[in-house]
């Protein structure tokens, strides 16, 4: 009884004060700090959409100029994916995956807090551009040279800056995890038996690895064509403005399988849990994750059909392409078929889970419209591919982030959602994203390209619809917080298992989760 | 205004959803929530696979969706059901692997005929090559020595909503692509500064103005008529500004517009020789600048701080007339100014330089002849 005592005050709770989160090396303060950090560029980035819709409510140019509404796209992309979804995956995963496979904490502690201390300098970079004389980026998130090299703004060696500071975090970030799965799993914890939401990050971690660095080489080409002299993407000096798009989507194709991979994990795991039935087909489901993320490496220029490809580079891209579709099909099948004659309960993430299941199939199927490249020639870089990626990141991998944190939130801080308000919350979100995004298949279709400003008239009225149903969308988001600080502050205590049918390491703890966990390994039969 | 677009976009919200009601696949509304039919043949063939596609995502969406529905609907705890334990099947994953591969290869056939019909650019009638500039598009008829820029004509005061929206809003040009119908068209397709993407829906197709490289498209109309179009690849502020007009006309009509346009040519060059006055230099100058000029350097010459340098008090402007003559003909490397001396005549370049040494809050107080242009070349 004493050792055990002393073994207490050794393994004392969390430190008070702001230098706990400074100095931390615990992987669920690393996790919270993530998730907060992911939190606030989601309304930052969101505010920027606001902006967006408000000024396409109506034809002609109303709140803004058309330079700033260029950088409002271009800060609303770059922060939606670097400073929302990707934090917000990684805060999962820190909270979330020592936990799963019954680890003390994360292989890489130390790393652990640099990875994350890096990005709110690099995040307010990033943002400062917007006040740097000139403007902020005005050239998309996809940044295509030369608009970002020679015809950019001053800021924009900021920009670079800032993506290459992301990029480490990103990096140090995926070599914990991979060093965490592979070295501290529970005895008995073996690689088929981990939760899919572990699998699925083992797998983007690696593509994590193998991609930033290709952003960060293109974003350095970048910053020497544009201050010492050379002509990466310079006809004029024997360069080529196309092979920025090839480096930059071999970066960006995976990029948004690193971006959906991690939300297939969430869904994975809250589907059985409320079903009460185990996942179908686990195997399979590791399979089509780990073909989805081999397929990313070698589509990416399915981005590119435009750009006067060789026909038969368009047929491979195109082939390859779709045969996406199998191991999304697979998925979409394999939950469905988990919630198949389960005994289905339906709490605010599993409602989330679900709306994921219907709306990302949509969007799987819009890219599967996409990957034909003949008719791409029509869709490319119009609303109609804006409708799509928003179907897949939007309602796809945000849905399971809010699904996430509905799911998890009861082990972290203790206490239960308010779960009429939770149910608000997932109704008005579903109906409004929706509302935003369905008309701008609509109008994609018959013709409005997308990033501009001010548009002809016969798509004045479903951009009425889509900038109605955004503000319902942004607004949606705000009651979240509150929802989240409510929860926070106090509600019905959780029990460790908090739901009836989950199943997983996690939730053999108690809730709140301690400060340390399974600082001895349980075993796993 | 508001009230009434409002008005209008509810009552189109209900009409969309009464439609579907009623089964009537939005009739009335195909041409704002479909993919453009357009007028050619190949444009056919890609709306055609466009359906086809669609038909098969509309199937198995439906199909996973019911399947969906109905367990959300009946295995649900609060029903009674009890979990069924089944949680693999080797035989169903390799049915539900191999059918949507199948489905696929069914896609990929259509999809490769149409795509080889689309790139198949040989044997073109005549040729016509598309440079895309910020923020306007240059045509030149490699086969008739024709050459124009086609720019942007709604004006400022529609945009910025003090004057009533006109029907072609923002899809309206000065000078229209003028083709003939029955004649198989290559388009070579570039630019001279950023990546354009020339647009007209009604072809089909889309293809990117890369600066440095030529792409090339194709098209055959059999109608005589006027498509509408955009660039479609953010090329930096005026992206939304630079709309393509195209007109399709009988062969008789064309070879009287190719007729039009040399005796245009003709009467500009007899014009360049003339001396003008200097009311006359900033009249057309005013002109120039609004359509060359004004999109950077801004309608009352102030530019926009650390992107667009203002002309209004400028070194270059109020300095040595060679010095100012030199930029506006030769641009200036690394930045967005362009060359014009390769755009626009020995008059315009008059006109425009003296316009902006005399007004926009300049008085420099001197002038430049379309002579002196001419030998500046």
């Amino acid at each position: 009884m004493s050792t055990a005592t002393t073994h207490d005050e050794h393994h004392h709770g969390a430190p008070s004060g702001l230098m706990r989160w400074v100095k931390t090396t615990n992987h669920k303060d690393i996790g919270t700090l993530y998730l907060w950090f992911a939190f606030i560029m989601l309304l930052v980035g969101g505010a920027m959409a606001m902006v967006i819709r408000a000024e396409l409510f109506q034809p002609g140019m109303q709140v803004v100029d058309p330079q700033f509404f260029n950088t409002m796209t271009t800060m609303h992309g770059l922060i939606m994916v670097f400073g929302a979804i990707m934090p917000a995956m990684v805060g999962f995963a820190n909270w979330q995956i020592p936990m799963m496979i019954g680890a003390p904490d994360m292989a890489l502690p130390r790393m652990n807090n640099w990875s994350f201390w890096i990005l709110p300098f690099a995040g307010t970079m990033l943002v400062s551009t917007l006040f740097m004389e000139g403007g902020g980026p005005a050239f998309g998130w996809t940044f295509y040279a030369p608009l970002s090299t020679t015809f950019a703004p001053a800021s924009t060696d900021f920009f670079i800056f800032a993506v290459h500071m992301l990029g480490f975090s990103s990096i140090m970030g995926a070599i914990n995890i991979i060093a965490t799965v592979l070295n501290m799993r529970a005895p008995g914890m073996t690689l088929m038996k981990m939760p899919l939401f572990v699998w699925t990050w083992f797998i983007t971690a690696f593509l994590l690895i193998a991609v930033m660095p290709v952003l960060a080489g293109v974003v350095t080409m970048m910053l020497t064509d544009r201050n010492f002299g050379t002509s990466f993407f310079d006809a004029a000096g024997g360069g080529d403005p196309v092979l920025f798009q090839h480096v930059f989507w071999f970066f960006g194709h995976p990029e948004v399988y690193i971006m959906i991979l991690p939300s297939f994990g969430i869904v994975s795991e809250i589907i059985p849990t409320f079903a009460r039935k185990k996942l179908f087909g686990y195997s399979s489901m590791v399979y089509a994750t780990a073909s989805i993320a081999f397929l990313s490496f070698i589509v990416y220029a399915h981005h590119m059909f435009t750009t006067g490809m060789p026909v038969a580079g368009e047929l491979y891209f195109m082939y390859a392409t779709i045969m996406i579709a199998v191991p999304t099909a697979v998925k979409v099948f394999n939950w469905t078929a988990t919630m198949w004659r389960g005994s289905m309960t339906f709490e605010t993430p599993m409602l989330w889970a679900v709306g994921f299941v219907f709306l990302f199939t949509i969007g799987g199927f819009t890219g599967l419209m996409m990957g034909v490249a003949p008719t791409d020639m029509q869709y490319h870089d119009t609303y109609f591919i804006v409708a799509h990626f928003h179907y897949v990141l939007a309602a796809g991998a945000l849905f399971a982030i809010l699904g996430g944190v509905y799911y998890w939130i009861p082990k972290w801080t203790g206490n239960m959602y308010n779960e009429r308000l939770g149910k608000i919350h997932f109704w008005w979100s579903a109906i409004s994203i929706n509302v935003l995004f369905f008309p701008q298949h609509f109008i994609g279709l018959a013709g409005m390209p997308r990033r501009i400003p001010d548009y002809s008239l016969q798509f004045a009225d479903w951009n009425m619809i889509s900038s109605l149903g955004g503000f319902a969308f942004g607004l949606a988001q705000i009651f979240f917080l509150f929802i989240v600080i409510k929860t926070i502050k106090g509600g019905e205590k959780a029990s460790g298992q908090v739901w009836e049918g989950a199943e997983g390491l996690e939730w053999t703890v108690a809730s709140p989760a301690p400060y340390h966990t399974f600082a001895t390994a349980p075993e796993v039969k | 205004m508001f009230a009434n677009t409002l008005r209008r976009a509810l009552c189109s919200l209900w009409g969309a959803l009464v439609l579907l009601g009623a089964g009537n696949a939005f009739a009335g509304y195909s041409d704002t929530i479909n993919l453009v039919k357009g007028v050619t043949d190949i444009s056919h063939k890609v709306y055609d696979l466009h359906m086809l596609v669609f038909w098969i995502c509309v199937v198995v969406c439906v199909g996973v969706f019911a399947v969906l529905i109905y367990s959300i609907i009946y295995h649900r705890k609060s029903k009674g059901a009890k979990p069924a334990t089944f949680h693999e099947s080797t035989t169903v994953e390799i049915i539900w692997t191999t059918i949507p591969f199948l489905v696929l290869v069914v896609m990929a056939v259509p999809a490769t005929t149409t795509l080889l019909a689309l790139e198949d650019t040989r044997d073109a009638d005549m040729s016509i090559q598309v440079t895309g500039y910020q923020w306007k598009w240059k045509y030149d008829y490699l086969d008739e020595d024709i050459s124009f820029f086609s720019v942007l004509t709604t004006p400022r005061e529609q945009i910025e909503g003090s004057e009533p929206k006109s029907e072609n809003y923002l899809v309206e040009v000065d000078n229209p692509i003028v083709v003939p119908i029955n004649k198989k068209i290559r388009f070579l397709i570039t630019s001279n500064d950023v990546i354009h993407s020339w647009w007209v829906p009604a072809l089909g197709w889309k293809q990117d103005a890369v600066p440095g490289f030529i792409n090339d498209g194709w098209t055959e109309l059999s109608e005589p008529g006027t498509y509408r179009g955009k660039c479609a690849e953010l090329c930096g502020k005026d992206h939304g500004f630079m709309p393509i007009v195209l007109i399709a006309k009988t062969e008789e009509d064309y070879a009287a517009w190719v007729a039009e346009q040399k005796g245009a040519a003709e009467a500009d060059a007899a014009a360049a020789t003339q001396t003008w006055s200097m009311d006359d230099l900033i009249a057309r100058g005013e002109s120039v600048y609004n359509t060359n000029c004004a999109a950077c350097h801004q309608a009352n010459g102030a530019g926009i701080p650390g992107v667009f340098p203002a002309i209004t008090g400028s070194a270059i402007a109020t300095g040595d007339m060679a010095g100012h003559v030199d930029i506006v003909m030769n641009g200036k490397a690394g930045t967005a100014m362009q060359a014009f001396g390769a755009q626009l005549n020995d008059v315009d370049l008059a006109a425009v330089i003296t316009f902006q040494r005399n007004a926009l809050g300049n008085s420099a107080g001197d002038m430049v002849q379309p002579s002196d242009i001419a030998a500046a070349r």
